[in-house]
């Protein structure tokens, strides 16, 4: 277990170096002067020369990624362009509203999830499993962006039920576990939770049925175990490969979110890329995609180590 | 089983009697199933759709009327309605076909060549080749598809062809490992052994041995990633990044209608139908068609 472990966060290493070499390419299959949104039309050679320097462009390549993935490790991600406030500041604000929804909607997800993955599994062949199916292909075939419009136009627009857009009073700063608060969340969380739905119930589906085709499950029937006894044995199979998905789901959320969040007008890391492209921003798009990409890398490890230790047969192979 | 499909009639005729090609077994079964049928007809339409646009579409996508702005679904001379320029939405969708199927289906057609052809080089030479691209490969299994492609095409910039671009770096990835994965179980079995006994070069190999057995699990494979790459590309076009306006696609189409969605929310909501129907059309045709080639993944 430990060796694994080491050897896990060692190989690790390698992966996050390449992240940081694809997000520091990032700006430089970029086309035209990154400059160019700072600079005044008229600016002057002169001018433009002293910020080359004082952004590091007119180093050579290797030398650039060395300083910018030193000052990246120390917590300094560059200045943002655009607004002129350190990136760290910037991504750091918006991400706790990405986790925020992305969490809610992965809770949701894996719920409504298991349930019809397990009823699936259960009735395997029956109407049931063929109407839960549906359900999850039409979850993992939806654009989720235009379900979150057809959502606002239901219970914003039609009923006025719920907000549309924005996450409250006071914005992405003063979150509290309100109603005031919280019914800005319901739609958007609701649209992102479709994408793990499918995604869990077919794989749900599919273990609880292969566990109850399987052998034991007989062995324990016949020994005289009830439906609720056989049901444990069966989460208990399915637990570690179902948490493995929610968690590789939470990281695509947190990274996937920029769509819903555009919908929504959601003060998260999304919003922030959105600026961050239209504004021609390339600092603040590097910096957010670096975060989001560094979270997705340690969610990973963790679903890896978790799995590792809930499931003994990984340990065993 | 290629027996069970012939019609017993035909196999006492028939002697000795020929035995069914691989192909023409998955076509009858994929002929019997109902979801593919259905699927495919809608696939089918769609492209028609899209091939025929000139000469189905009943307006201009383009030429917008001023009075005609946003009239609900219906009204004469606009059965779907009209969008917030005044087009026809009927014609735009009929038109906008063309640039959401070219989008959603390209990037997997090049990521299909190009990530077969390194996981099958990965997967055939092993050893050190192996690790240095499959490493790279993992690199970017590091990114969720979604913030790949934002990333790619934000920094490239908004436009048709960087959009594809991206798109395609974002699938040649899972192609290579599903490649590479499969390659590698087939290069230790014994007829390609046997192959490389007798003298046979690698290309020899791949080419007779290896191309027949890993093409088709990797072909289901990106078909099912048509559907994701339909939501993405439509997607990037949401955002502004894909094709730029006034063209039809269905994303960018979304996107121009979110601020109609108070006034004539059905028609603001329709482009959003026909990438559903197209994605899910293709996430069941994918669907039937492992099941029909016998492939488990």
């Amino acid at each position: 277990m430990l060796r694994y472990l080491v050897y896990r966060v060692v190989y690790a290493i390698p992966i996050l170096l390449g992240v940081a070499l694809v997000c520091f390419a990032l700006v430089h299959i970029s086309p035209g002067d990154p400059l160019i949104s700072v600079l005044p039309a008229d600016a002057s050679v002169e001018l433009q020369q002293r910020l080359l320097v004082i952004y590091g462009f007119d180093r050579s390549y290797p030398e650039q990624f060395i300083l910018w993935l030193g000052r990246a490790l120390s917590g300094d991600l560059g200045t943002s362009i655009a607004s002129g406030r350190p990136v760290a500041t910037e991504v750091f604000r918006a991400v706790g509203n990405t986790l925020l929804l992305a969490a809610v909607a992965t809770v949701i997800g894996f719920f409504l999830g298991c349930l019809f993955g397990f009823v699936a599994g259960y009735f395997s062949n029956s109407w049931v499993d063929k109407a839960a199916s549906t359900l999850a292909v039409l979850g993992v075939s939806v654009p989720h962006y235009w379900l979150g419009m057809v959502l606002v136009i239901i219970f914003s627009a039609q009923l006025g039920w719920l907000p549309a857009t924005g996450a409250g009073p006071g914005g992405s700063g003063q979150w509290k576990w309100d109603w005031v608060h919280f019914q800005f969340l319901i739609l958007p969380a609701v649209t992102m939770s479709v994408i793990p739905m499918g995604i869990v119930a077919r794989t749900v589906r599919a273990l609880v049925a292969d566990i109850l085709a399987q052998d034991f499950v007989t062995g324990l029937r016949a020994k005289g175990l009830g439906d609720l006894g056989v049901f444990f044995h069966v989460v208990k199979n399915a637990a570690p490969t179902a948490l493995a998905v929610m968690g590789l789901q939470l990281g695509y959320l947190l990274g996937g979110s920029i769509l819903i969040e555009t919908v929504f007008s959601w003060p998260g890391t999304g919003m922030l890329l959105n600026t961050a492209i239209f504004q021609r921003d390339l600092p603040l798009l590097q910096g957010t995609i670096l975060v989001l990409a560094l979270f997705f890398v340690f969610l990973n490890l963790l679903v890896d180590v978790v799995q590792t230790a809930l499931d003994p047969r990984i340990q065993r192979s | 089983m290629a027996q069970a499909v012939l019609p017993p009639g035909e196999i006492e005729v028939e002697a000795p009697v020929k035995a069914q090609g691989y192909w023409s077994t998955v076509w009858q079964r994929l002929r019997r199933d109902p979801v593919a049928i259905g699927a495919g007809t809608v696939l089918l339409l769609l492209f028609g759709m899209a091939i025929f646009a000139p000469w189905v579409a009943p307006a201009d996508p383009l030429q917008g009327s001023m009075i005609d702005r946003l009239k609900p679904i219906g009204t004469e001379g606009y059965p779907l309605g009209a969008d917030e320029l005044g087009r026809d939405m009927l014609s735009r969708l009929i038109w906008g076909a063309r640039f959401s199927l070219l989008m959603g289906v390209t990037p997997v057609v090049f990521a299909f060549f190009i990530g077969s052809t390194i996981g099958i080089i990965a997967g055939y030479a092993g050893g050190i080749t192996n690790s240095v691209i499959m490493r790279t490969i993992d690199v970017f299994y590091a990114f969720p598809s979604v913030l790949l492609a934002v990333a790619l095409s934000g920094a490239l910039g908004a436009g048709f062809g960087n959009a594809l671009l991206s798109l395609t770096v974002v699938f040649v990835p899972p192609i290579a490992r599903i490649a590479e994965s499969v390659t590698t179980q087939l290069r230790s079995r014994d007829f390609v052994e046997a192959a490389r006994a007798s003298g046979a070069g690698a290309l020899t190999i791949i080419r007779v041995h290896v191309l027949g057995n890993v093409l088709g699990p990797i072909f289901v494979y990106a078909t099912s990633l048509i559907s994701v790459s339909m939501i993405l590309a439509s997607g990037l076009s949401f955002l502004g990044l894909g094709v730029r306006p006034p063209a039809a696609e269905w994303g960018l189409m979304l996107n121009t209608l979110r601020t109609a969605i108070y006034v004539q929310p059905w028609v603001a909501a329709l482009p959003g139908v026909m990438i559903f129907a197209t994605s899910i059309s293709f996430n069941l045709l994918s669907d039937s068609l492992r099941s029909a080639m016998d492939i488990k993944t």
